[in-house]
């Protein structure tokens, strides 16, 4: 295995174009260290990001969004205010993630590209809009967050492509996201489902909605219907009954050692339920 | 609580005074299995079947062998032919010979000069299988189709007819149970299932062996019983027990996994083929969870008949448990005499049968069996307390096994504290607390038998009037310092003067493992008797330096005194200034005692759970949780604290979330602690306690044991409580999210 330390993302996508092996990134490696101890992937190259300048950076945007480096760490955004106060719902995916320790070097785009279904901070960066830069060897181009997974383990990155960057679009007045996920325990287990939910207000009622769904299909899912069920509405029972439903109804999970079909397709529901009302809470300003 | 008169009068028994072994695992001092090493050590890792059931057809270890640096392979080839019974399971699960019989059946092993060597060599290991059909549940294991496990495995005790699956029978009771169902007002029935579950000990298994050509050999081992650990080797590779020296570690939890080998004579062979040198062989989780023994699975038929006022007018069980793929594993012996234990029925039946899987060799784990017959008798009981509208506490109360009765495995209990668990119950605050929606409260009681055992202690005197005591039995709970506490108590001296070391193989007589819950127990009364013998001898040094009868000496407060004014005047020799001149007065001065312990005292506890049920998603909160058990007397309080404690927790984890889950293909999906669900501590209340202390009259200072009878109750609390939160009773184990919220969704529907 060669161990690479690359001080930009050109000279990183080169790295990776010119290599003929098995190549990992290396970002915080809560993933990627574990897997190699476990003998589960053997790299031939690993290419450590944290060498590059800026990328444990988190700033503001010209538009008032945020951009957020490839290797800040769970810990550092739950640190960061303003951040937290615009996205709650994504901060609190991330922090999510593992316990103190792996909170400390946990990051976003690592727990994108180790493409689980489950990854926690995914749904709630799909909600929110989040975009990433994707770097290859020639060019940089934006893509969607919810267009990198394709399937458990896969991205949609070509060889000698990696990401650069997270951008979060600007929260706009009356805006609240949440996340929600169910485990069995309190902690260190892995999401059985995830919700999140981002909207805006007009008044009282809901002018723009995004819901996400983890652990209920090989990738996250953005579930138009389930938005639309609730746009227009105040979030009254009614518009609740339909975003659990159609949000049930988009989910299509597996039965595994983890939890059954029915209970996955049942808890999607109720997940997207609870996101939703704490959204609408925090972006009425009475949420926490 | 009564403690307080009970212990009047005593020194330091009932102190809490700081563990001897407390500084050295916080600073990371203290040497575990893994932590040992020697120079020219060689490491070890294991080639394991990755088929449930499979027969081994050819095992080519040529490209291993041809790796620089790898020293030696073993197989079954290599090991003695001839065993039977037990050695021969034992042999069997070190290194499966023709067949492997579970998914992580141990085939070969390879040492070489690196652990990752040692790891890419077992990768190039060669096993060619033909996969057999398999089966691991026990229900199915029993049906007519099921593969057979083992042709001709089956004891005498089985009837004919039953599946050859069926391994051992066992049947017993007493009075008429058909009239006693009928002088019921109601009877009720009900089948229950439990799934395996792992000890979770933090610590995998560990261990360094040496064995030379000569064969004689040494081995550093993180074990509950190093003299087991001795035999069975011993057995396993054909050599003498004397010519094997094996010296335990700190331990970071057993259980009752760690009183049996796995892999632990695969370092001895590895060690005599690679010319002598050292071999360690360390666990991985994943290699714990699949080879090393959890606990039996169960199915079990209940019926029960009661009275309209409570009375248990007769009782009946029948169990089926696997204990995986070797005869005689599953404690169908310890559940069915642990079933009905708690009470006094005139009418009752126990039956079980002994059931093969394609499981892996289960082991002890903490009462073992008692936690299944408990889920099964006592849910029964709650189920027929709630239809009959009455306080299950007080239906306890009226049935209760009390000093003289019966028991329902046939001996006459002496004094027992069952009844005093459940007034201490009855009368904490927590029982009278009243409960929201969605919450729901369980009671369930449990009994273990404790254990005395095969137990050899010596005790020396230092030059400075300190005391040395050596026992045999590894420290998995506090012996150590519950030990120098009853020590120093006998002897007179400060707790801080004694120190309890857990030795070696070469240094005592046989120990049988620390199970059972007998350390405190039989190493103590041994420890006890051992510092009387040295008193004796420290008055007979008194009485020839003062020139008088040793009779006319006794000892006080750490001292030799005259008894009496007729013994002449003296002032009183100490312990330190006796130990300063032994040279000269005789020699060293010890005490030693061997025993079969006998006396053991039976420990009975009651258990009080309430929980919140998520409606919705059928996630269970333990939002408190009682534990009140009849210790006989607290040595230490805060270590009998920790084990009930440590029972409820191990026992909230198996009753909601913890299970060995297979695949179609046999193959156990969820190898680590990420999907094998043990409750991480935000799970968990802090967990409320009770110390009951009726004194066995069995031991010197009224120890019964405590370390197990604590795992009983939950499974069957739990299950009481998330049916009282939710209207749906769940007879099978795990209370997953997934089967609570399937169960509250099928009553909705009826
Ligand atoms: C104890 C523990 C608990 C955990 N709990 C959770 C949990 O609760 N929820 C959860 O979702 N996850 C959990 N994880 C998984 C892991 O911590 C997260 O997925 C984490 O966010 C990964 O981030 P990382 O920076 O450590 O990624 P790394 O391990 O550094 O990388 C992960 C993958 O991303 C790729 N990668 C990294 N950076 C880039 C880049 N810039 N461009 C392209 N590819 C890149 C790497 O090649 C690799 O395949 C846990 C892990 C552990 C060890």
């Amino acid at each position: 295995m060669r161990y690479h330390t690359p001080t930009s993302f050109q000279e990183a996508s080169r790295l990776a174009a010119a290599s003929g092996g098995l190549l990992r990134y290396l970002a915080g490696g809560t993933d990627v260290l574990v897997q190699m101890r476990a003998g589960m992937v053997q790299p031939d190259e690993l290419i450590d990001l944290k060498h590059i300048p800026g990328v444990f950076d988190i700033s503001r945007t010209a538009d008032g969004g945020w951009r957020i480096g490839v290797a800040v760490p769970g810990r550092a955004l739950g640190a960061h205010e303003a951040l937290c106060r615009d996205w709650p719902g994504v901060v609190e995916g991330m922090n999510l993630v593992g316990s103190t320790q792996v909170q400390g070097r946990a990051t976003l785009v690592g727990n994108l590209c180790n493409g689980s279904p489950a990854a926690d901070s995914v749904p709630g960066l799909v909600a929110a809009g989040a975009t990433v830069t994707v770097t290859g060897p020639d060019s940089s181009r934006e893509m969607p967050v919810e267009a990198i997974p394709t399937a458990p383990g896969r991205t949609a990155l070509k060889k000698g492509e990696l990401i650069s960057a997270v951008t979060l679009p600007p929260r706009g007045p009356r805006g609240g996201d949440a996340y929600l996920r169910f485990i069995p325990r309190t902690e260190m287990d892995i999401a059985v489902v995830g919700a999140a939910v981002n909207l805006t207000l007009d008044g009282d009622r809901i002018a723009t909605a995004r819901v996400a769904l983890g652990a209920v299909a090989p990738t996250v899912l953005l579930v138009e219907e389930a938005a639309k069920a609730i746009i227009g509405s105040t979030l009254d029972d009614a518009a609740l009954d339909r975003l659990a439903a159609a949000s049930s109804a988009a989910a299509k999970p597996i039965s595994d050692k983890r939890g059954t079909v029915e209970f996955r397709v049942d808890v999607a529901g109720v997940l997207a339920r609870r996101a939703a009302q704490i959204a609408y809470d925090r972006a009425k300003g009475t949420g926490k | 609580m009564a403690k307080d008169e009970i212990t009047k009068g005593y020194r330091l028994v009932g102190t809490r005074p700081n563990r001897p072994d407390g500084l050295d695992k916080v600073t990371g001092r203290a040497r575990y299995g893994a932590d040992f090493s020697l120079p020219g050590m060689l490491w070890a890792a294991v080639v394991r079947s990755p088929h449930a059931h499979a027969k081994i057809k050819r095992i080519d270890a040529s490209k291993a062998l041809a790796l620089d640096g790898v020293k030696a392979v073993v197989t079954r080839a290599d090991l003695p032919t001839g065993l039977e019974g037990e050695d021969l399971n034992l042999q069997e699960n070190t290194l499966a010979g023709e067949k492997a019989l579970y998914d992580g059946h141990a085939v070969a092993a390879v040492a070489a000069t690196s652990q990752l060597l040692a790891q890419d060599a077992a990768r190039l290991i060669e096993v060619e299988y033909e996969v057999l059909p398999h089966v691991t549940d026990v229900d199915e294991a029993m049906k007519p189709g099921a593969p057979v496990i083992r042709e001709g495995a089956a004891d005498y005790s089985v009837p004919e007819g039953m599946h050859p699956n069926v391994v051992r029978h066992m049947e017993f009771g007493h009075g008429d149970v058909e009239a006693g169902f009928a002088a019921a007002d109601i009877v009720r029935e009900g089948t229950y299932k439990t799934e395996a579950t792992h000890q979770g000990y933090i610590e995998p298994h560990a261990c360094v062996g040496q064995m030379g050509e000569d064969g004689r050999g040494e081995m550093w081992v993180c074990t509950q019983g190093h003299w087991y650990i001795r035999r069975m080797s011993a057995a396993v590779l054909g050599i003498e027990a004397a010519n094997l020296r094996v010296t335990p570690s700190e331990i970071g939890g057993g259980f009752g996994g760690k009183t049996t080998i796995f892999m632990e004579p695969l370092t001895l062979a590895l060690s005599k083929k690679a010319g002598g040198r050292p071999v360690k062989l360390v666990m991985s989780r994943a290699e714990v969870l699949r080879a090393t023994g959890p606990t039996a699975s169960a199915s079990m038929d209940v019926k029960i008949g009661m009275k309209k006022d409570g009375t248990v007018t007769a009782g009946q069980v029948m169990f089926r448990m696997q204990g995986g793929a070797f005869v005689g594993m599953s404690p169908i012996g310890e559940a069915l005499p642990c079933a009905f234990a708690c009470y006094d029925i005139p009418a009752l039946k126990h039956e079980a049968v002994e059931v093969l899987a394609n499981r892996p060799k289960a082991a002890a784990y903490r009462a073992p069996g008692s936690p299944m017959a408990a889920f099964a008798v006592e849910s029964l009981m709650d189920e027929m307390c709630r239809e009959l509208h009455l306080d299950p506490i007080e239906v306890r109360l009226k049935n209760a096994a009390k000093e003289g009765t019966k028991s329902s495995y046939g001996p006459i209990y002496n004094r027992i504290g069952l009844v005093e668990t459940l007034e201490a119950a009855k009368a904490h605050p927590n029982y009278a607390i009243r409960l929201g929606p969605n919450q729901g409260r369980g009671v369930a009681s449990g009994f273990w038998f404790n254990h005395g055992g095969e137990t050899s202690v010596s005790l020396a005197i230092g030059e400075d009037g300190t005391v040395q005591v050596s026992i045999g039995t590894p420290d998995i709970g506090g012996s150590r310092a519950s030990i120098a506490l009853m020590t120093a108590e006998t002897i007179g001296i400060p707790y801080e003067n004694v120190r309890v070391n857990v030795v070696e193989t070469g240094a005592l007589g046989v120990n049988e493992p620390t199970h059972g819950s007998r350390a405190t127990f039989a190493s103590g009364k041994a420890a006890v008797e051992a510092a009387r013998q040295a008193i004796a001898e420290m008055c007979r040094r008194a009485a020839a330096e003062w020139e008088i009868e040793p009779e006319a000496v006794e000892w006080k407060d750490g001292a030799a005194q005259p008894a009496g004014p007729n013994a002449g005047k003296f002032p009183p020799m100490t312990i330190a200034e006796i130990g300063a001149k032994m040279g000269g007065t005789g020699g060293p001065i010890s005490g030693h005692h061997e025993t079969n312990a006998g006396g053991v005292g039976a420990s009975f506890g009651t258990h009080v759970v309430d929980v919140e049920v998520d409606p919705e998603t059928g996630r269970t909160t333990v939002l408190r949780y009682l534990v009140v058990q009849d210790a006989g007397t607290a040595i230490h309080p805060a270590y009998v604290e920790g084990q009930y404690q440590g029972g409820a927790a191990q026992g909230i984890g198996w009753a909601l979330n913890e299970e060995y889950v297979y695949g179609s293909d046999g193959r156990l999906q969820n190898t680590v602690f990420l999907d094998y669900r043990i409750p991480v501590a935000s799970d968990l209340p802090m967990i409320d306690t009770v110390i009951v202390e009726v004194p066995n009259p069995g031991h010197p200072y009224g120890v019964r044991g405590v370390g197990e009878t604590g795992i009983t109750p939950p499974l069957p609390a739990l299950a009481a409580a998330i049916a009282e939160a939710t209207g749906a009773r769940l007879r099978s184990l795990p209370m997953s999210p997934p089967k609570v919220l399937a169960a509250i969704k099928a009553k909705r529907q009826a």
